[in-house]
């Protein structure tokens, strides 16, 4: 379809402007109901399906054997629960914390579930596969103490830059005090978790310069008794 | 806890590994997970084979497949649990284990479905949401199905009614009764007369030789009269009886019913108590127009009449609306004819309101031809005006009388769907409730029973033992490490009121100085004062009940039975207030005190000894280790 409407050919005679089908297209009106009535553009249902399609397969049960500390029956069995939960086999971040806030009904889990979340997900892709999973499960239930020391200061500082700093550690307090929720005794005052936050720098930070390496958090948890016993507290899990 | 995320509490466990650099107190103990193969079991259900793993069914510890109880239907010789039931029926609980969400299968009797669950000790309230409505209608069909049998078996009379319930059940139910039946159609006959006579008396009868034409009520005033009265008569009776036999009074006066029935006899009265008084007579005439409203009296003996009334007034939005559009299409075109008909003389178009008539007339497409528009422009827009009367008026009626139904079948959905709504809330907080009450009670059976095993008594741990899966005490002990790592604990909301209300009062100086002075004596984490006149906090009862105050005192007795004569007691008025650990302090000496809160109801003797004794005060329910050194203490 050539002549656009009130086209005019370059030095001719005024032609007499054709209404055609492509120049009606062109026309702002009927591109403005067009647009209208037609239906919306992707938005939130579409990503929605998109997710649900992609699905992921694990490794075989031999390298993840080799990859992690744990027994082929255990691998099992952590696999049957993971995939009855995500059958996608991917979990993504909302899931993940509609699932760890099962576990706390008194107070609000959404945050230290997505710091649990970015510490998990460790090629930081937006979703937990199994096999990230269960290599942070063997760490933290077969792994010896200082890998488990490893683990928490991963979750702990929350920008992966070695250091942590105090206003990490304040917002990492901040989402552990949030799960008590509002009915704890004593009542949860607002400096709570900063005091707490104080105490733990004063403890952890040996040369006061404001963050807390990995060296100076392994020796100061090495000297603590009760950290060294509770790293222990959770080894027979699975 | 849902069974569906049950499989990732191994997860939530280790990751609790994060939370151990910074905690405050040092961790609870692990529960001992002493299964540790998980094996499958078969389930033959007629003849049907289901397999499963142990700990699926496990999930679940107080249903009959999560229990013991499951034991009973165990085949020896085949090694697996036969059950004699429907297996269609079977699938939908099967899967209630595996998934955590109960589904209600629509091709099912409710009743069977019902008698499947029972049996299987799955309350029905777990339906999923998907499900959830369908099993409510059906069970509400199924309930309203029996009512009506039960009704119709019920309809003898039963012997112990009073006179006055026998009435108003006759006057409800007709049928019940052949006086109630004749009562009825009486009342109906009536009815129609005075309906009938209202109408009559305005025609004109013939005209006599010696009067001009006049209607035949005042023609035949008398007679009238006296069917009038008559009539009256019977609905003031009628009225009165109701009156007397209604069970609440106030309500029925409130009713619509009878106030329809006030507002048709009371002109009569009027009449008969104003005289022929010029002024008022013009009143008077008014008021016998409501005479007629003694035909909606009628809408007692039509149900059809009843239902009508009840759909206009729930499509009254719609109607409403339909009146709003209608009302700005006529102010539009009777200012347009109004402007138009200005000009020509003789119009009969004098203002916009005077417009608002031919309007009407016109976009009805009566079109009496009362007001015509002369001008061109006039009949132009009159046109225009009677062309969009069709499309205003005859459109949008019977799309209007199919959205009766239609919205009046929808509007009993959306009140289904919000009180169900409320109630579904409901479920969800109580559920959650229900973990969170059931950590806090499971923690103080372990502080009971820990109690209970220093002091010795065996006779309160049994019935402390509540059966508690793996699952669930692995879940408190998580929880347990929450509360270790902020060194706060969790309580339930009438616990943390008081304790806001406490520390509101904390900051008035104490009555008794010996109470506030031995604070700082226990030096753990948490601890807490006495509380002095805030009446007796019931937080440690939970075993017995749910946390409430008023009931407190009246159960706690019942636990009291070891308490021995009351002359051994240590107890100052003081310490009436006083936690149950003092208590069990202070009583050393039995070995079978209770860890409870008492009451104190036997006569209190006071003594100095007993502010001596006491110490500060940590509820029961706080934690392990304050309750070990109250504990500790009492052995002395």
């Amino acid at each position: 379809m050539e002549a656009a409407a009130g086209g005019q050919r370059e030095g001719g005679k005024w032609q007499k402007p054709r209404i055609s089908r492509k120049s009606l297209v062109k026309c702002c009106l009927v591109k403005w109901i067009i647009s209208s009535t037609a239906p919306q553009g992707p938005d939130s249902s579409d990503s929605d399906l998109e997710l649900a399609t992609v699905r992921h397969q694990p490794e075989g049960l031999e390298e993840l054997q080799a990859q992690t500390k744990f027994t082929r029956k255990e691998l099992q069995s952590l696999y049957r629960g993971f995939k009855n939960e995500c059958p996608s086999g991917l979990v993504d971040e909302e899931t993940f914390k509609i699932i760890y806030s099962q576990f706390f009904p008194q107070g609000d889990a959404t945050t230290y579930a997505h710091f649990l979340f970015n510490a998990f997900d460790m090629d930081r892709n937006g979703s937990i596969r199994f096999e990230d999973f269960v290599i942070g499960l063997s760490v933290l239930l077969r792994g010896s103490v200082n890998e488990k020391l490893r683990w928490a200061f991963n979750l702990y500082d929350i920008n992966k830059d070695g250091y942590i700093t105090k206003e990490e550690m304040l917002a990492i307090m901040k989402s552990i005090y949030d799960m008590m929720g509002r009915y704890t005794s004593p009542c949860v005052k607002e400096d709570a978790p900063l005091e707490h936050v104080e105490k733990f720098f004063q403890k952890m930070d040996r040369n006061k310069d404001g963050v807390v390496t990995f060296d100076e958090f392994i020796e100061t948890c090495q000297r603590d008794e009760n950290i060294m016993s509770s790293m222990q507290l959770f080894e027979n899990v699975i | 806890m849902a069974a569906g995320v049950a499989a990732w509490l191994p997860f939530a466990r280790a990751a609790a590994i994060g939370w151990m650099p910074v905690a405050k107190c040092p961790m609870p103990i692990a529960p001992r997970d002493d299964k540790r193969q998980d094996e499958l079991i078969i389930l033959n259900v007629s003849g049907r084979r289901f397999q499963t793993w142990r700990t699926t069914l496990d999930r679940y510890p107080d249903t009959l497949l999560g229990s013991s109880e499951k034991e009973f239907f165990y085949n020896e010789e085949t090694k697996e649990y036969f059950f004699d039931r429907d297996p269609d029926a079977f699938r939908s609980v099967l899967n209630f284990y595996r998934t955590g969400k109960l589904h209600y299968p629509r091709y099912e009797c409710i009743s069977a479905y019902d008698e499947e669950l029972a049996f299987f000790g799955i309350i029905p309230e777990i339906i999923g949401d998907c499900c959830y409505e369908e099993y409510k209608d059906r069970k509400r069909e199924n309930a309203e199905r029996l009512m009506d049998d039960l009704e119709e078996n019920k309809d003898c009379k039963l012997p112990d009614m009073s006179f006055r319930e026998t009435m108003w059940r006759a006057f409800e139910n007709p049928h019940t009764s052949t006086m109630a039946l004749v009562f009825y159609y009486v009342t109906g006959f009536f009815i129609a007369v005075s309906v009938i006579t209202n109408v009559v008396e305005t025609v004109p009868c013939g005209a006599t030789p010696t009067q001009k034409d006049m209607p035949c009520g005042e023609r035949y005033m008398v007679a009238f009269f006296c069917m009038d009265t008559a009539c009256v008569m019977v609905f003031t009776v009628e009225y009165l009886m109701r009156l007397f036999a209604a069970p609440s009074r106030y309500r029925f006066m409130r009713s619509v019913m009878s106030i329809i029935d006030v507002v048709a006899i009371l002109p009569y009265y009027i009449g008969l108590v104003m005289t022929d008084n010029e002024d008022v007579s013009g009143a008077f005439v008014t008021l016998r127009v409501f005479r007629v409203f003694r035909i909606f009296k009628f809408s007692r003996h039509s149900q059809g009449l009843r239902i009508l009334g009840y759909t206009l007034k729930s499509c009254a939005s719609e109607l409403g609306f339909l009146l709003f559009s209608l009302t700005m299409a006529i102010i539009i075109f009777a200012t347009v004819m109004f402007y138009a008909e200005k000009g020509s003389s003789s119009s009969k178009f004098t203002s916009i309101p005077a417009s608002f008539w031919y309007t009407i007339v016109t976009m009805t497409t009566l079109g009496y031809g009362d007001m015509v528009p002369k001008t061109i422009a006039g009949k132009i827009f009159g046109s225009i005006c009677s062309l969009s009367g069709v499309l205003v008026i005859a459109l949008p009626v019977p799309v209007i009388v199919s959205n009766f139904s239609r919205i009046y079948h929808q509007n009993q959905r959306a009140d289904k769907r919000r009180a169900q709504k409320k109630s579904r809330m409901t479920r969800i907080r109580i559920a959650k409730k229900g973990s969170s009450n059931a950590y806090l009670q499971s923690k103080h059976n372990g502080l009971m029973n820990e109690l209970l095993d220093l002091t010795g008594s065996e006779g309160d741990q049994l019935h402390l033992n509540k059966t508690c899966s793996l699952l669930e005490s692995q879940h408190h002990h998580l929880l347990h490490c929450l509360e270790k790592t902020t060194a706060h604990e969790f309580v339930d909301e009438q616990i943390y009121e008081q304790n806001c209300l406490e520390s509101a009062l904390q900051s008035y100086p104490s009555r008794t100085p010996s109470i506030s002075s031995q604070e700082g004596l226990t030096g753990t984490c948490c601890s807490r004062r006495t509380r002095k006149s805030l009446p007796l906090p019931n937080s440690s009862m939970p075993a017995l009940h749910t946390l409430s105050h008023t009931q407190g005192l009246q159960e706690l007795s019942t636990i009291h039975m070891h308490c021995p004569d009351p002359q051994t007691r240590v107890v100052s008025r003081s310490s009436l207030n006083m936690q149950a650990n003092e208590v069990g302090r202070i009583h050393a000496k039995e070995r079978q005190t209770t860890a409870a809160v008492i009451s104190f109801q036997t006569n209190p003797s006071v003594t100095a000894e007993g502010d001596g004794h006491r110490s500060s005060n940590v509820r029961p329910s706080i934690q392990t280790t304050a309750s070990s050194n109250i504990v500790k203490v009492s052995a002395l």
